[in-house]
């Protein structure tokens, strides 16, 4: 089974995020960067499924500059077997990275790519199934469950209230949400190896984007309310303020 | 030339965020002084609904029926919406960030060649540009985005925008399909369907963090839902989920869901900078820690210090009175 898993490089959920001095773009100096959380679901889907079927190979792929190389190297730690890093920047919007992606990817062999559902930057929760669009293939979204027997697949993906079923034929695309599984951590060996494995790189140049960031702005600051009181005998209180100041139950 | 609004449905039923999608195209059709026309698709016993929809605004509709529409289908939802964009020279197309509109619009979009705002929580037009606000890096930053050309896709957080009635005769004409395209064969789980909205729609919203001490205490927050009435949603923190006590459907906060409800209690959550970006915005904080210092007094209206185990269940007990005088 030959599968690409898609990824990007982001700062950690823990990074504080400033605007950057032009307003209308982050500034990132200072931020953690890491595997994007969504992603790891993905590798560890792609390698589960390398070694149930026995054979295949799973390439990690990403579009960014030369900084994404450590981020590929994390997914190789984890048992990836190559990389490609597409040099060029991602769009504003997912399309323009879809775009570059899906372009990258048609010339290979693939099962199956997997992603993230979405990215923790830019929280676009696009590109996955535009890639699908753009290839013709199909694509399950937001996965919790995925079976493969054959060529065909079935997977769950999380609907409001509950669940829907998905049944589809490979190739196609599936986007991993929080719950698909439990990502493994990179062994000492893993990192060591991840050294030496391949790392394709391919020049692509800049995605194209259809938005443009105008203004970066704070969400307002909420201010500290008050404390209406200590124990169970303030809740009369806190729900009369509720109901007479708040006006929401 | 339109401003087209995607019309949610799901087991033949309009859902509530079509009417907030249909009331935010009304106001950015009124903008672009152009016409509004909603987008229904289903199966063809849905065709019903399909007048119902000038309530909100929509001065017509476009309704595409196919027998294969039963669930959604999303190749064959994303044609007939392409379609619908097409033949009525769309400057716009709203969807709710719902799970199906946030699967069905980036496949729109690139169907189109367009630009996609994903979870748009305003929308206007300046000097005759559209434009959106959208928050990202998990809520901590909002992006004001312009769209380079048209149409613009914008996909609208639930509950950003209040539904509101606009009446008009709404005029239905049928979209006339090719044989849908099927690679993707949808149905529901059975069995699962949960009684309370899902977290990221709901009125209100009750979550639960490590304070609480064990899924088995869930049963004090369900009680404070219960009481609060059918449109409560139960939530929860990332530590929560992490440590299996609860689904991560439930989690907020920027690996989770982010959610802008106008209730929000916070029990036993000690407010993690990834939680606080995910519901900040909620209109009304609630929070019940034993910690005074507790960073979610700072972003919370209203706070109790104390003992969650005595404070919810009085709180039920008051919410219940409060509800049988109504």
């Amino acid at each position: 089974m030959n599968i690409i898993v898609c990824v990007k490089r982001v700062p950690d959920s823990e990074s504080r995020i400033a605007k950057a001095a032009d307003n209308a773009s982050i500034d990132t100096q200072g931020a953690k960067f890491v595997l994007n959380p969504y992603d790891e679901y993905a590798v560890e889907e792609a390698l589960k499924l390398k070694e149930g079927a026995g054979a295949g190979s799973v390439t990690v792929m990403t579009l960014g500059g030369d900084e994404s190389k450590e981020t590929l190297r994390t997914a190789l730690a984890m048992g990836a077997d190559q990389a490609v890093l597409l040099k060029g920047e991602p769009s504003v919007d997912g399309l323009g990275t879809a775009e570059k992606l899906a372009e990258a990817i048609k010339g290979r062999e693939y099962d199956l790519i997997v992603f993230g559902k979405q990215a923790i930057d830019n929280d676009n929760l696009q590109v996955p199934v535009m890639v699908a669009e753009l290839l013709g293939v199909p694509c399950a979204n937001v996965v919790v469950q995925l079976e493969i027997d054959g060529r065909t697949a079935t997977a769950h993906r999380e609907v409001e209230g509950g669940h829907e079923i998905l049944e589809f034929g490979l190739p196609a695309v599936v986007a991993a949400q929080k719950g698909l599984n439990e990502p493994r951590y990179a062994s000492l060996k893993g990192i060591m190896q991840a050294k030496k494995k391949p790392l394709e790189e391919i020049e692509v140049g800049d995605a194209e984007s259809r938005l443009e960031i105008l203004e970066v702005t704070y969400p307002p600051e909420p201010t500290a309310g008050e404390i209406v009181g200590e124990g169970a005998d303030a809740v009369p209180e806190l729900v009369r303020k509720l109901r007479e100041e708040a006006k929401v139950i | 030339m339109s401003v087209l609004a995607f019309a949610e449905q799901r087991g033949g039923a309009v859902r509530q965020v079509a009417f907030e999608t249909l009331t935010a195209g009304r106001g950015l059709a009124d903008s672009l002084g152009v016409e509004l026309v909603a987008v229904l698709v289903g199966p063809p016993a849905l065709s019903s609904e399909a007048a119902g929809l000038g309530k909100y605004g929509a001065d017509r509709v476009i309704f595409a029926g196919s027998e294969s529409f039963e669930e959604y289908a999303p190749e064959g939802y994303t044609d007939a919406v392409a379609k619908a964009a097409g033949q009525t020279g769309a400057k716009a197309i709203l969807f709710p960030a719902s799970a199906q509109g946030r699967d069905l619009s980036p496949r729109v979009a690139a169907r189109l060649g367009a630009g996609l705002a994903t979870d748009v929580t305003q929308v206007s037009v300046e000097n005759g540009r559209i434009v959106a606000v959208r928050p990202a890096y998990g809520g901590k930053v909002l992006f004001k985005v312009g769209f380079k050309a048209e149409p613009a896709l914008l996909s609208l957080r639930p509950r950003a925008v209040a539904a509101a009635e606009s009446p008009r005769d709404a005029q239905v004409t049928t979209l006339e399909l090719d044989q849908p395209r099927e690679l993707t064969k949808v149905s529901t789980a059975t069995g699962e369907q949960k009684e309370r909205p899902d977290v990221a729609e709901a009125e209100i919203i009750v979550a639960g963090g490590r304070g609480v001490g064990g899924p088995e205490h869930w049963a004090l927050l369900e009680e404070l839902a219960d009481a609060l009435g059918p449109g409560t949603a139960l939530g929860a923190s990332r530590a929560v989920v992490d440590a299996g006590w609860r689904p991560h459907g439930e989690q907020v906060g920027q690996t989770g869901k982010v959610v802008a409800p106008p209730l929000y209690f916070a029990v036993g959550i000690s407010g993690a900078i990834q939680h606080l970006a995910g519901m900040r915005t909620a209109r009304c904080i609630v929070a019940v820690n034993k910690d005074a210092e507790a960073p979610i007094f700072k972003v919370a209206d209203y706070g109790i210090v104390g003992d969650l185990f005595e404070v919810v269940p009085r709180l039920s007990e008051e919410i219940r009175k409060l509800r049988s005088q109504e």
